[in-house]
């Protein structure tokens, strides 16, 4: 009797993968799964306390308060930048020289290094200084941001959407420039009213890429940790603490691993859990099959 | 409905220009009767779309005039022309329901509600939609989607012009043919003014009263789908039309002889007066030369059999004068043997063309 043999030698082949996913991804995140368990006095003595730090988050007000920032900025970025780059987007010239002077001009914020963006703004809104404080200190406008928090928060959301418009910019655009020609002519002969064009051609069309754009610009809103770092450090008081400042306040100013650790996961899962929430909202949008007539 | 005049119409992609290389549509001058069903056939990129778009305001022509019912339109937007086309790839609104997408032309114009729904239903039963109506558009086929142009396309009564841009390219066969007669239904039901650009000639053909034939930016000729395969006026038209295309070969001419090769035939019109330096040639469709045998003296030109394509109904017969190939189009071959033959011309279907212009001469 012949026994076919499995060939298992395949399983070798996917071992450079694994390793390195191991190292970058498995490893770092269960280190972190060990310190959210236990409890440390320092000289590297460890001790075993359950699920105690995930405790004490869930009920603490510290945390409560960083969420509800957090959530209450990617809310905010979301709804000034998506529509304002899908506005930009369509006003963009489709062809000539006007396409590449865009391009670059909105690509050229992308290229500044967060704290360099931070250290701009720092500098830009200062009021002894800076061109933008002064300028509205002289106007009589009271704009401090170092004491107040709405400046606070106002300087830091517009330096977000000066930062980041050009993402949701150039998404939109690349989506806007894939509509085949033949729709706007199509749009004409029916005789569509640009609100139509808009509505029944444009964004339908963009919706991918928009898709694209909100799952990046939540994300990367979601763990802002650079600029409101170096603009604010998180002032004045705790108004512009954000989750990831917060974090490494407590893991690295407060030192206290095992706390930080626990946070960390809880940060890593709601962001997942948000992602994906999106994805499946945004991706079921175009598919459901509606009923009504005219 | 109404009759569609251009006027000096020429237009160049690039603006303005004295090169008269530069216009994708050399100067032409046409009018399309109201309720006429009209092809326009041509090869890829002689200026069929753009003579389209011009009549339906997509495009405006660099020179010239377009009226409708004698009224200049030239500066128009399409939206106020009262003009529907259809395109070569569907065109539907993704998000839209097929009923939705058939009553948008309607919708956008102000209709009711009670006006719209009978008007789409009895649409969409004339095209084979109406079970798909409540769908979404995105999920049906290509073929499904191009019929939802086409409804848009037809929705609308009242429209000057109906224009069709190679719109059945990407149907199957099958569904082309019962399209395409639906197509005629619709026209001589409503009495739409129709033009129908493609590159296919059957479809051509088959569609229209008269046919409009383009060549590099020019109409060469314009007539009955019988007058394009009788008398052809270029050359062009004659190698276009017909499948194989007909036979153009360079010859001498004196009187009512004609010279291939220093082989005479006998026409049945005399052509005097031509210039001496002009290029002559002879046209005739495979369909009108017959092979007899070898041994038949005298009569015809000495041929060489090179290949027979047997293709069903008929044999196309490639047969070679020395250089020179023509196609003969042959139901039987019974009584040919070896692969020589003598090649006969039916002299009252041989064109003679000058300067690739057909000239007609005396009856003799």
């Amino acid at each position: 009797m012949i026994v076919k043999q499995t060939n298992q030698k395949a399983w070798f082949m996917v071992l450079p993968v694994f390793l390195v996913v191991a190292f970058s991804a498995i490893i770092p995140l269960m280190t972190v799964v060990n310190y959210s368990v236990q409890d440390t006095f320092g000289n590297n003595q460890f001790f075993w306390v359950g699920m105690d730090w995930f405790k004490d988050l869930i009920h603490s007000e510290r945390f409560h308060s960083a969420f509800l920032r957090q959530l209450m900025f990617s809310g905010i970025i979301l709804l000034i930048e998506i529509p304002l780059g899908i506005v930009i987007a369509l006003a963009m010239p489709k062809k000539g020289w006007g396409v590449p002077v865009c391009l670059i001009s909105m690509a050229l914020p992308l290229l500044i290094p967060w704290n360099v963006v931070g250290t701009i703004w720092q500098i830009f809104g200062r009021v002894d200084i800076g061109l933008l404080g002064h300028t509205l200190a002289s106007l009589g406008i009271n704009y401090n941001y170092t004491q107040d928090p709405i400046a606070a928060w106002i300087t830091i959301i517009i330096m977000d959407v000066w930062h980041w418009t050009s993402l949701v910019v150039l998404l939109a655009y690349a989506g806007l420039c894939s509509i085949p020609d033949a729709y706007y002519q199509a749009a004409k002969i029916d005789g569509a009213s640009r609100l139509s064009v808009f509505r029944y051609i444009q964004l339908p069309k963009m919706q991918r890429v928009l898709l694209i754009a909100i799952l990046l610009r939540f994300m990367d809103s979601f763990m802002i940790y650079t600029e409101p770092f170096v603009i604010t450090g998180g002032g004045p008081g705790n108004s512009t603490t954000f989750m990831s400042i917060d974090l490494v306040k407590m893991a690295i100013g407060q030192f206290d691993l095992g706390p930080a650790a626990a946070m960390s996961l809880v940060y890593f899962l709601v962001i997942l859990l948000l992602c994906w929430v999106f994805y499946t909202v945004m991706s079921n949008i175009g598919e459901e099959s509606s009923n009504g007539g005219a | 409905m109404a009759k569609v005049t251009l006027k000096e119409i020429a237009h160049s992609y690039s603006g303005f220009s004295e090169n008269p290389d530069d216009y994708a549509l050399k100067k032409l001058d046409l009018t399309w009767r109201d309720g006429g069903a009209y092809a326009l056939l041509g090869p890829s990129g002689c200026g069929k779309t753009t003579l389209l778009n011009i009549i339906s305001g997509l495009l405006t022509p660099t020179k010239g005039q377009v009226l409708f019912n004698d009224q200049d339109v030239t500066r128009l937007p399409t939206e106020q022309r009262n003009i529907a086309q259809i395109f070569q790839f569907p065109v539907i609104y993704d998000t839209m329901t097929v009923f939705q997408n058939l009553a948008f032309p309607l919708k956008n114009r102000g209709r009711t509600k009670e006006e719209i729904e009978p008007r789409v239903i009895e649409l969409a039963k004339m095209l084979g939609l109406e079970k798909d109506l409540y769908t979404k558009a995105q999920h049906l086929t290509a073929d499904a989607k191009q019929k939802i142009s086409l409804g848009r396309g037809l929705i609308r009564q009242s429209v000057n012009a109906i224009l069709f841009d190679e719109p059945l390219t990407v149907i199957d066969p099958q569904l082309k043919w019962e399209l395409r007669s639906q197509l005629k239904f619709l026209h001589k039901k409503f009495g739409f003014t129709m033009i129908y650009v493609t590159h296919d000639q059957t479809e051509a053909l088959t569609f229209a009263d008269e046919v409009i034939v383009m060549y590099e930016g020019e109409i060469v000729q314009v007539g009955t789908p019988e007058a394009l395969f009788e008398r052809p006026e270029h050359t062009f038209v004659g190698y276009f039309i017909g499948s194989p295309g007909m036979n153009i070969v360079p010859c001498r001419l004196q009187g009512h002889r004609a010279t291939i090769d220093g082989h005479e035939i006998v026409l049945s019109q005399s052509y005097e007066n031509i210039p001496v330096d002009a290029r002559i040639e002879i046209g005739v469709r495979p369909e009108y030369l017959r092979l007899a045998p070898p041994n038949s003296e005298g009569e015809g030109l000495p041929v060489q059999i090179i290949k027979v394509d047997d293709i069903g109904r008929y044999k196309i017969v490639r047969v070679g004068l020395n250089e020179r190939i023509f196609n003969v189009v042959m139901t039987e071959l019974s009584g040919m043997t070896g692969d020589t033959a003598r090649l006969l011309f039916d002299i009252d279907h041989t064109n003679i063309y000058v300067n690739a212009q057909l000239i007609t001469g005396e009856k003799r």
